[in-house]
């Protein structure tokens, strides 16, 4: 998909993802709204920016990877697969309901595209490891990037910090890594729940190569992409500062809407707002 | 004895044959990362102890420490199988799949992804280093789990046999081995296919069904018992899940009562899935022997197996008991 949009082009494509994550959620009636929208900027560029993928062919051998480890944001994943045609928009609307291939938290054997089954925090990072070992160490496909996003509040796992070291000690610079650092949680702030600063030492310490950004400006996600590349012998990670809900204004910073949908007035709302990009467009008609 | 199973001369005598069957996986990983360069190993920090080593010498290119930490063992071993590799993951059974069930779940089972999960030193035979080593739920938990498979080789001559299967069977596996020595009753030529059962000894009197070592110690309760006119058929059962329903309900039919043994909990396990099945196809008495809802305990091998009555001469004692007891189930009633 790499290289052709603008950078407007590429904000238009977030704008359109976030509308179809609203719209979505609201349709399963469940469903987890402020991480996808947070991550809508970031997801996009990858999906039609950064990432070496065929929709058409989701299984090619020459494709990057992604891994979303935090697979309770899966909307934005399927809404970033919809726009590139993975499958049909119409499709987004099955979300979480019997027989859609789109499940509450994905799986790889259902939906074609997807690299891994997740949910069940702490994994994506290793399985990403696990590709990018292979990648590297073995097949030598040295020109083929594994990327992956966990969230900030899965941290708290052991499993991530098994994976931190396993990709630092052998040296998996094809791995590039974005920490959603919207500092939320399920039970509240994430320094409230288990403090994780200092988040950038602690990755540091453990031998990755960090980099610290505003996880809404495009240009910033392109370079920091651009200089992980660019780094020979560590795993890169990046920690991508976001607004959680981002968007959608009574939404934004309020962990409250980290596990919820909105109901039919909230998306409405929500879907003007980000129609009208929060009223800069005057001729919007409700 | 049966006409269809070869097995090893000498089985009863002194002169038997014995080896642990981690030995078996070991070899079997080798011969398969000659067959097959898409399989790779990867370690939680136990290589010689479960036997990586032979693999590590001859392939270390394809060959992966990820130090003692089961839940990424697993969860690397899912993404490399995802990059096309068929990874053989090991570590202690109480470790692997003890520790890391989730995520085995999760990113091997229902992301029906071929990760191989070979839990070593597991069950009684883990003996001096006690109750938190002794993995005795690991049947139960794998066997609940679908997509996986889970096999349970009787010593380390179809333990070989066993790794070679399951590196070609395409789906997540788990693969049971012991530590210590123990006697080898099968023989280069017995069969060993992935879903089967093996009658081993045909008898009319009762069915034996063992799995892993209570196979050996089943045969030689059979010899005990052939002494009080008992008559014994012995079922070897090496893959737990899915189960051969087929043999074992045959064999059910022919006798009319069924004694399962496993070197484990019965709840859940290879006793576990035999009442199961058999309770909804033919109302055939069944007894389950192994460890009934307690922890093991430190001591040599054969001594905490004779603790819990799993040696062939407490087992003998007991189908007795159950046989005096226990009419045959006739057709009909």
């Amino acid at each position: 998909m790499s290289g052709n949009l603008t950078l407007r082009q590429l904000e238009d494509k977030a704008n359109v993802l976030r509308k179809d994550i609203i719209a979505m959620l609201e349709e399963a009636g469940s469903g987890h709204s402020a991480g996808p929208l947070g991550l809508a900027d970031l997801v996009t560029t990858l999906y039609f920016d950064i990432m070496k993928l065929d929709p058409k062919n989701p299984e090619w051998n020459e494709r990057d990877y992604f891994f979303l480890s935090n697979g309770h944001c899966a909307p934005v994943q399927y809404a970033a697969m919809a726009e590139a045609g993975y499958f049909s928009k119409d499709e987004l609307m099955t979300l979480r309901k019997w027989g859609s291939r789109l499940q509450g938290h994905p799986e790889r054997t259902k939906l074609l595209g997807l690299e891994n089954t997740s949910g069940p925090l702490g994994s994506g990072l290793s399985q990403a490891s696990g590709v990018a070992y292979v990648l590297q160490h073995i097949d030598n496909h040295m020109h083929r990037f594994v990327y992956c996003i966990t969230g900030d509040g899965e941290l708290d796992e052991g499993n991530i910090w098994e994976a931190a070291m396993f990709a630092s000690k052998y040296k998996l610079s094809q791995l590039i890594v974005f920490v959603d650092r919207n500092n939320i949680q399920i039970d509240g702030n994430t320094e409230d729940v288990m403090p994780l600063e200092d988040l950038a030492g602690k990755w540091r310490s453990f031998g990755w190569h960090v980099q610290e950004i505003d996880g809404h400006n495009i240009e910033s996600i392109q370079d920091a992409v651009g200089m992980a590349k660019a780094i020979e012998n560590r795993p890169s990670v990046i920690i991508t500062h976001t607004i959680p809900g981002k968007g959608v204004d009574f939404m934004e910073y309020d962990y409250h809407w980290h596990g919820m949908p909105p109901n039919h007035e909230q998306a409405k709302e929500a879907l003007k707002e980000l129609r009208t990009l929060r009223g800069k467009i005057r001729s919007e008609h409700e | 004895m049966s006409s269809h199973y070869p097995l090893a001369e000498n089985l009863f005598s002194d002169e038997v044959h014995s080896e642990p069957i981690r030995a078996g996986f070991g070899r079997g990983l080798k011969l398969a990362g000659e067959q097959d360069e898409r399989v790779v190993a990867l370690c939680a920090d136990l290589t010689e102890s479960v036997q990586m080593h032979l693999f590590k010498e001859a392939f270390p290119n394809r060959y992966i420490e990820v130090g003692v930490a089961e839940q990424n063992l697993v969860t690397v071993a899912s993404g490399m199988a995802r990059a096309g590799k068929i990874p053989f993951t090991a570590s202690y059974a109480a470790f692997s799949p003890g520790r890391n069930w989730e995520q085995i779940k999760t990113t091997a089972a229902l992301n029906d992804m071929p990760v191989k999960v070979v839990g070593g030193h597991a069950g009684l035979y883990t003996g001096p280093d006690g109750a938190t080593h002794q993995m005795l739920e690991d049947i139960a938990i794998m066997r609940t789990m679908p997509n996986m498979i889970v096999v349970v080789p009787g010593d380390s001559v179809e333990a070989e046999k066993a790794t070679l299967a399951i590196a070609k069977n395409g789906k997540p596996t788990y693969l049971r081995v012991a530590r210590d020595k123990t006697p080898i009753f099968s023989s280069a030529d017995s069969p060993f296919e992935i879903g089967k059962a093996y009658v081993l000894r045909e008898g009319k009197d009762v069915t034996l069904c063992g799995t892993g070592t209570m196979t050996y110690e089943l045969l030689v309760a059979a010899e005990e018992l052939k002494k009080h006119s008992i008559d014994a058929e012995v079922v070897h059962v090496p893959t737990v899940k899915p189960l051969d329903t087929e043999t074992i309900q045959a064999s059910a039919h022919k006798t009319g009562r069924v004694i399962t043994a496993e070197e484990g909990q019965i709840a859940g396990g290879l006793g576990g899935a035999i009442a199961e099945h058999l309770s909804e196809h033919i109302p055939v008495p069944i007894k389950r022997l192994g460890v009934e809802d307690r922890y093991g305990e430190s001591g040599a091998p054969r001594e905490v197996l004779e603790h819990f009555g799993l040696d062939g001469k407490h087992l003998a004692e007991k189908i007795r008991e159950f046989v005096k007891r226990v009419p045959q189930y006739k057709k009909g009633y």
